[in-house]
């Protein structure tokens, strides 16, 4: 079997779980009206636009054959940081005055203090030759502590509505969610698929040391993936902040577990060099919409835990299968 | 020529007959045969690539080979794995050690088979006293508690000795040995080795250093393109001999260059030198100096650890903290501080090692053709995949690339069409100066000849190639100029008039 065939069929088996789950939910008497309906749809769209944001990012640094444990609190400290400066301002006691921010303003910064973090990922990775698995462990706490201390451990909330707009409006039908993450879906794509920066993204995740000895400036190439990844977290915590009306100190713990299911569920190889964005997208759609049948079926919680992690353990033993037959 | 093979004859160990062993594309070894006996030094000779080290993989169990048989005192043995064939008796000690740095000596010696406590927990105070029995042994003054990683790689070899005689082996495999020791540390080697011969233990030993036979040796086989060339008593062939047996027959038969005028100097070497990325005030290249003309082909011959992938990565911008001297381009002078410095002067490198230093095999021939200059196919800021389709694609028909598609994954093609795909890439930077190491390294007859035309046609169209070959007739056919070296340094120039077989591998054995 030659190797396109082979990549469509492995897209094949996740299209065929994911219509296997929206069939069997369309079918089932007890959910099928629910399940079907428009509000529902939309519902589970707008509930993966965050994962969305975070996967795709997620995505780039393993193909790069990285790895980003700190997206969850990434995103809680850019949401926090948008939410604080909107609300408060930014105190410059130097200059005895205090910058007030617009919804826009603090979005911009929200991005600014992601794709920092995200740089700094990069910086210790390239500069230290640190593991990303441990330089990113580290940020993963950093950004906590400093999502906390930020806080001060309660929840920014009552953030008006313009920047409520980005989480609950609405546009041409759609929730602005949907459209965020699908405007970074489709960026993201030509991305990986039409610029340098994607063609060596796959390079140096295939074989760094080849892509180094064809002129690539790793160091730059990781800087940029780990900074977009950060920003790119920041965007889901931006969305995030924006649909609860509320910046909280505990956003996002777990998520980078959400995010690396639906990367891998989407056929992205963890050691890297192998995968795509629009793989991606589809992990998360399996995700979202088994999420949303469990809790359709009134499945426990508990047992909603158990079977999205055999999930994940079934997607990746057969992409090791179809890796193995390489 | 070949000693008595007889079975029956008393003293054979291992008896090795009719081994062949293919891989994708390369015949690695053909109908080769290798008796053993007991106490005595069996010396295996021959080029890089003539299949000793697969040979050594098969006995090892590594590997099993397509046709032959292994015989271990009179009994047919077929190994699946290394760990049955040291269960057997046969020990192989590579030249990258296999010990565990982090690991003590005696946790090293025991690895795999610890002696244990009746509560079942690792006995560590018999574990250590039996490593120190074998140490004394071995007259290796160390603590058994030492971690590996605090010996010296000479100490190192005795430890993989030691755990070798603890399993009861009865023939040792060492490949070559005392290439990355000191003279000082050749000569503990080289006593042990008499001691173990002793005791009756049979060893088979890969060396490049012919003046080491009349030391240890009892006998000797050469190897040549996977076959046996002969097999002689130690004392029964002079040095000469020796080298003759090793280079055989000439390239130059089945290839030869169009004479070809060389135009300006392209590259000039002064002086260079690098240092010993291990040991302090070494030198892995010492006092190179060289020119290459535009079309001319400068081949750069040496052994194993002779300096010539270090030359080779150093003029490439990959170690330019380590070195020293002075580089000009095309009269200007350079110090590249990266390949990318190196690639945009016009200066590219084809790694030794295609699979893993020069190709991402999970990407396309045409990504692979146009990893090194994308900005070619680009088009308002987005890759143009008609665009470099049509750039892989052109090379792929000059270079007569035997590909289904440029679509197809480099993963999947054979290992001479993979080495012009990463031609392929460096040509597509348009380069002035090719440095190819080792270009023909595992690929077969016919594709060695096609990158040999190749070649010829590149130097024809005014590039300037330096090729590092360990094959003596590969660099006798390709070179317009033959540098030889030795031990990090350039032991003789030759043009392509003056050199022979002999002379080169006179100037390339190293004197210690």
């Amino acid at each position: 079997m030659n190797p396109k065939t082979k990549e469509l069929l492995a897209r094949f088996q996740s299209v065929a779980a994911l219509l296997l789950m929206v069939v069997g939910l369309s079918l089932h008497p007890g959910v099928s009206d629910t399940f079907l309906s428009q509000e529902n749809a939309l519902n589970v769209l707008r509930q993966i636009s965050v994962n969305l944001c975070l996967s795709i990012g997620l995505t780039l640094v393993i193909l790069s054959g990285g790895i980003d444990l700190s997206v969850g609190s990434v995103l809680a400290f850019s949401g926090a940081v948008a939410a604080g400066f909107l609300k408060h301002g930014l105190a410059l006691p130097v200059f005895g005055v205090v910058l007030q921010f617009t919804a826009f303003g603090a979005f911009v910064a929200g991005l600014v203090v992601g794709a920092a973090l995200g740089w700094f990922n990069g910086w210790v990775i390239t500069r230290f030759r640190l593991p990303p698995f441990v330089a990113t462990l580290g940020m993963l706490s950093i950004a906590r502590g400093l999502t906390q201390l930020w806080t001060k451990g309660f929840p920014i909330t009552g953030l008006g509505a313009d920047f409520g707009y980005i989480g609950t409006g609405h546009w041409l039908g759609l929730p602005m969610p949907v459209w965020i993450s699908g405007v970074l879906v489709a960026g993201f794509v030509v991305v990986t698929r039409k610029t340098r920066l994607g063609r060596y993204l796959y390079a140096i995740g295939g074989n760094e040391r080849a892509a180094e000895l064809s002129g690539l400036n790793l160091r730059a190439i990781k800087l940029a993936v780990y900074t977009l990844g950060g920003a790119l977290a920041g965007v889901a915590g931006l969305l995030l902040t924006a649909r609860l009306d509320s910046a909280t100190p505990n956003a996002g713990i777990g998520y980078e577990l959400d995010s690396i299911a639906a990367v891998v569920i989407g056929g992205t190889s963890l050691n890297g060099g192998r995968g795509s964005v629009l793989g991606t997208v589809l992990g998360c759609l399996i995700i979202g919409v088994l999420n949303n049948g469990l809790v359709l079926l009134e499945v426990s919680p508990f047992w909603q835990q158990v079977i999205k992690g055999l999930v994940i353990l079934a997607a990746v033993a057969m992409d090791k299968m179809s890796a193995r037959e390489h | 020529m070949a000693v008595s093979t007889d079975a029956t004859e008393p003293g054979v160990v291992l008896e090795a007959s009719g081994i062949s062993k293919s891989f994708p594309g390369v015949k690695a070894l053909d109908d080769v045969s290798l008796t053993v006996r007991r106490g005595r030094l069996h010396a295996l000779l021959g080029e890089n690539g003539a299949g000793k080290s697969t040979l050594m993989n098969v006995l090892a169990g590594v590997f099993p080979p397509d046709r032959g048989e292994v015989m271990l005192e009179g009994k047919p043995v077929s190994f699946r794995n290394p760990r049955e064939a040291r269960e057997a008796g046969i020990a192989i000690i590579f030249q990258e050690l296999n010990l565990i740095p982090h690991l003590t000596v005696a946790q090293n010696i025991f690895l795999g088979r610890e002696p244990l406590t009746r509560a079942g927990l690792i006995d560590d105070a018999r574990m250590n006293r039996e490593a120190v029995e074998w140490l004394r042994r071995l007259k290796l003054e160390v603590a058994p508690e030492t971690p590996v990683a605090g010996l010296r790689v000479g100490q190192q070899q005795v430890v993989e000795i030691a755990k070798a005689l603890s399993m009861r082996a009865r023939v040792i495999i060492m490949d070559e040995p005392t290439s990355a020791i000191t003279g000082q540390e050749v000569a503990v080697l080289h006593d042990l080795i008499r001691q173990l011969k002793r005791e009756g233990v049979a060893i088979i030993y890969i060396t490049h250093k012919l003046d080491e036979l009349p030391l240890i040796a009892d006998e000797f086989t050469v190897m040549r393109d996977g076959r046996c060339v002969g097999s002689k008593a130690a004392g029964a062939a002079s040095h000469d001999e020796i080298v003759r047996m090793m280079v055989g027959r000439d390239l130059s038969d089945m290839f030869s260059r169009k004479p070809a005028e060389p135009g300006e100097e392209v590259l000039r070497v002064e002086g260079l030198d690098l240092a010993h990325p291990g040991r302090a005030g070494d030198f892995a290249v010492r006092d190179v100096s060289l020119t290459l003309r535009r079309g001319e082909v400068l081949g750069v011959f040496g052994l194993m650890g002779a300096g010539r992938t270090e030359l080779l990565e150093t003029l490439f911008g990959l170690h330019p903290k380590r070195a020293r001297g002075k580089v000009v381009v095309e009269g200007r002078e350079v110090w590249f501080q990266s390949p990318r410095h190196a690639i945009d002067a016009g200066v590219v490198l084809a790694p030794e090692d295609r699979k893993r230093e020069g190709l991402v095999l999970s990407l396309s021939v045409a990504a692979n053709t146009s990893l090194a200059c994308i900005e070619k196919t680009e088009r308002l800021g987005l890759l143009d995949s008609a665009r470099e389709s049509e750039l892989a694609d052109g090379y792929v028909r000059r270079l007569r690339t035997k590909t289904p598609s440029v679509h197809q994954l480099a993963r999947n093609l054979s290992g001479g069409n993979q080495q012009k795909v990463v031609l392929a890439k460096w040509l597509a930077t348009q380069p002035k100066v090719l440095l190819l190491d080792e270009p023909t390294r595992g690929i077969d007859i016919n594709a060695k000849k096609e990158i040999y035309a190749l070649m010829d046609e590149l130097v024809a169209s005014g590039l300037g190639v330096v090729l590092v070959s360990s094959e003596l007739p590969e660099i006798l056919a390709v070179a317009d100029r033959i540098v030889v070296m030795s031990e990090g340094r350039k032991t003789a120039e030759f043009t392509r008039a003056e050199a022979n077989e002999e002379n080169i591998m006179k100037a390339a054995l190293p004197r210690n």
